[in-house]
């Protein structure tokens, strides 16, 4: 069942970014003063409008997708972040997955520039890191790929 | 008396104004030109070409870079440089031609050749119209024909072409880019090459070459017509009833080998040549050719997947004797000493500029074919007919100036020309050759440019003059200035001067179109997982560094904002170090630059995704470092690392490191 639903909202997820993939192409530049497309939330606080809403995970973890996701790392992630805590050029994995929310962690992989544009914790990171996370040009599915290998590098099974 | 001096000054200046204001308000209202995009306020022309910061140019403007060997690219109507694409010549930059991988696309048959002389851009065609997929241009001093990519912007073919000399009727392709050409300005002996120069008449002859363009763009030498000594200047191919011809202007049938200023400008009239391309190509697979294996030549191209050229050598070419083949060839009187050669949009009229002439012919497609009917020859030479000046004539252009080179063609009937000797661009009618406007340009203009105006489908509203003297047009900069180029509009009845911006090298000829037929393709970046080098690192993980003798391989990885490895050591003095770069981004405009102190090469700029190789044989020992020469990100100073070099006979161990205790082999 999960894996049938995983794989609707991987659809969802795609349509509704490749709606939006047009601004996310145009500039690489740093945009931070591009207009906030705010939207408020049920407690009248505003957040982004992020692309990937709802991600279901695996129980246990697909042991493809964690290897998918350890290939795709090794050639596009991991020359700036360790699968430690200590950080390289970005944070560390180690711990990410408890950290974050499975939805954070893949719009920041899938569309970096609206997250650093909008998202409040992904400015932080900017803020200590100095250096934008690059816009690697990785897939929804292959983000998928990628966290399920985090839930894996961070002891799940 | 010093304030009588002001007050006169103060009245000059203010009747200056007033006669200035009368003449603006006296100035013919026209309606075709309201379409301009004048906006209210402004000093219309400068509104005309003002592209606001942040909008982007309608159209692209492909210049040839002339002695730079490269090719500009501007935007029009603003006229910005955009792009210098290298071409024949090396590129410090980007690490054009000093690269191990683009390093094969200057091979020729005379070996490694770092320049040349780039002429006449000509943008690929389908059904006559441009199609966005390629650029070609001719390299005039190592005969040569490139191929540029529009999605990439980069040169991805070069091909050498045998036994021609001065390629300058080149590339001019046909109607569907079936064939680029190449015609030889300076006819050279062919067969036995080792002769006296006095025997001109006897040995020397001229070559029109038809390279074939596959699907894929490759270009390989389908055959060359031999041809009579002379000198074939320019070329255009037929279109609509004239597909399947094409035509080039011929000088020096005086067939001069010596002072040719004056002995080669003897006669009133040269020729213009028709060639029956197709029937060319009947001949060809009939295998009535001669094969000619004089010379090897080179065919260079580009692999996008190895990021890499490769550089083939070729020998033996089909040669078909224009002599030997009634109906392949015929000549056409044109006065005098002729340059540019022109065909209209509707390939019934072709135009060809007497450059010392006082009158400019236009002939007529349909009385060739019917004068070619009826066999009304005035004569034979070298064994090709000649056909007889008043039956293949539509008319002439009176008193359209002095010295007429070029002409292209707007949608709606009229002819552009420009006189290098008078300095102006004339405006004619095709089909009554008569004048209806005149504008000067600044100065001496050669060729001239309107968007799709070599095409059926003119598709601008400007004529763009390519000037061989600049003088006084900018700030002066020494002895050695700028080459310029002026935007003409031609919406309306009268030509209107909007801009002057300067060119790289000298803009012989140029091409424009729509920024819209190239904007979609753009390649952004090339796929990692893709890339398809030898020396590739997909990953920091397959970062190394692998000897083999004296000879050294460092696969290395950038990212923002480091190397890895970024610290080496046991590189020795005589070893010969291959610094193979792979850019692991995967966004637009992040290239990373790559320099080592003491290189005797250049720089590397990698596009991401891209692999490239830089060459560095250390002379002596100590600790160099290398660096990101492309800013790249915040911490873009810190992209830098060390790579020690000891002595030739030093034990130190082959090591390599990235922020952590030193690896061994």
């Amino acid at each position: 069942m999960n894996y049938r639903l995983t794989f609707y909202l991987l659809l969802a997820g795609f349509v509704v970014l490749s709606c939006s993939s047009n601004n996310s192409n145009t500039g690489t530049a740093t945009k931070q003063d591009q207009t906030n497309k705010e939207v408020p939330t049920e407690s009248g606080k505003k957040s982004p409008d992020y692309a990937i809403k709802k991600v279901e995970l695996n129980n246990p973890l697909d042991a493809t997708m964690v290897e998918d996701g350890k290939g795709i790392a090794e050639l596009k992630c991991t020359s700036c972040h360790s699968l430690e805590e200590n950080r390289l050029v970005g944070p560390g994995w180690k711990g990410i997955t408890t950290r974050r929310k499975p939805e954070w962690i893949m719009n920041m992989i899938t569309n970096v520039d609206m997250m650093l544009a909008e998202d409040e914790e992904a400015q932080k990171l900017l803020e200590e890191c100095l250096v934008r996370m690059p816009n690697q040009n990785i897939s929804v599915a292959d983000s998928r790929s990628i966290l399920e290998f985090m839930r894996h590098n961070d002891g799940e099974n | 008396m010093k304030t009588v001096k002001v007050k006169i000054r103060v009245i000059l200046a203010l009747s200056l104004v007033v006669i200035a204001g009368v003449f603006y308000g006296c100035k013919p209202k026209d309606p075709l030109n309201s379409s301009s995009p004048i906006i209210s306020g402004g000093s219309g022309v400068a509104d005309e070409v003002y592209v606001a910061p942040g909008e982007k140019d309608d159209y692209y403007l492909f210049t040839s870079g002339g002695f730079s060997g490269q090719l500009g690219v501007y935007g029009l109507p603003s006229g910005r440089l955009i792009k210098q694409i290298p071409i024949f010549s090396q590129h410090a930059e980007n690490g054009w031609g000093y690269s191990e991988e683009t390093k094969p696309m200057l091979e020729t048959s005379y070996g490694f050749v770092p320049w040349d002389d780039s002429h006449h851009p000509k943008l690929s065609q389908t059904d006559g119209k441009q199609d966005g997929r390629w650029l070609f241009i001719n390299g005039n001093n190592t005969p040569r024909i490139a191929r540029i990519d529009l999605k990439t912007y980069k040169t991805v073919e070069i091909n050498e072409i045998p036994n021609s000399a001065g390629n300058h009727s080149s590339p001019y392709p046909t109607p569907n880019t079936e064939y680029v050409v190449a015609g030889t300005r300076f006819s050279v002996p062919i067969d036995e090459t080792d002769v006296s120069i006095d025997s001109y008449k006897e040995n020397f002859r001229g070559m029109l070459s038809y390279i074939s363009v596959a699907e894929d763009g490759a270009m390989d030498v389908a055959f060359q017509i031999l041809m009579p000594g002379y000198d074939y200047d320019l070329s255009h191919a037929g279109k609509g009833p004239s597909h399947g011809w094409s035509f080039f202007t011929t000088y020096n049938t005086e067939e001069s080998n010596t002072m040719k200023e004056v002995n080669a400008s003897q006669r009133d009239k040269d020729f213009l040549t028709a060639v029956n391309w197709k029937m060319a190509e009947e001949l060809v697979a009939a295998g009535k050719y001669k094969t000619l294996e004089t010379r090897e030549y080179r065919s260079n191209r580009w692999d996008e997947a190895t990021h890499s050229a490769t550089s083939q050598v070729r020998k033996g070419t089909k040669v078909i004797d224009a002599s030997e083949h009634p109906g392949l060839v015929y000549f056409m009187p044109c006065p005098k000493s002729p340059h540019g050669v022109d065909v209209n949009p509707t390939g019934e009229y072709i135009v060809a500029s007497g450059k010392l002439a006082a009158t400019l012919p236009v002939f007529k497609f349909s009385k060739i074919q019917e004068a070619i009917a009826n066999k009304d020859y005035e004569g034979t030479v070298h064994g090709i007919p000649v056909l007889k000046y008043e039956s293949v004539l539509a008319g002439e252009v009176e008193k359209p100036g002095l010295g007429p080179l070029h002409t292209e063609f707007d949608g709606k009937g009229y002819a552009y020309t420009s006189m290098f000797v008078s300095s102006e661009i004339t405006k004619w009618k095709v089909e009554t050759q008569e004048v209806v406007d005149r504008i000067p340009t600044y100065y001496s203009i050669g060729h001239l440019c309107i968007p799709g105006g070599d095409t059926r489908e003119p598709v601008g509203d400007y004529v763009i003059a390519l000037n061989k003297i600049t003088k006084d047009r900018y700030l002066p900069t020494g002895p050695e200035l700028t080459q310029s180029a002026q935007l003409i509009n031609i919406a309306g009845d009268k030509m209107r001067m909007l801009l002057d911006f300067p060119t790289i090298g000298e803009p012989h000829y140029a091409q424009a179109c729509k920024a819209s037929l190239i904007t979609d393709q753009q390649v952004k970046f090339y796929k990692i997982e893709e890339n398809d080098h030898p020396y590739a690192a997909k990953g920091e993980k397959e970062a190394e560094v692998i000897r083999n003798g004296n000879e050294v391989h460092i696969k290395m990885t950038s990212v923002r904002s480091h190397f890895a490895p970024d610290n080496i050591e046991g590189i020795k003095v005589g070893d010969k170090v291959y610094w193979h770069i792979t850019n692991l981004e995967q966004d637009w405009d992040v290239p990373h630059g790559f320099a080592v102190q003491g290189a005797r090469n250049a720089e590397l700029l990698i596009m991401p995704g891209e692999t490239a190789t830089l060459v560095w044989e250390p002379k002596e020992a100590g600790v160099v470092a290398f660096y990101c020469t492309d800013f790249c990100s915040a911490l873009h100073q810190e992209m830098q690392g060390y790579v020690r070099v000891s002595p030739a006979d030093s034990d130190v161990e082959l090591s390599w490191s990235l922020n952590k205790a030193p690896a061994t082999e």
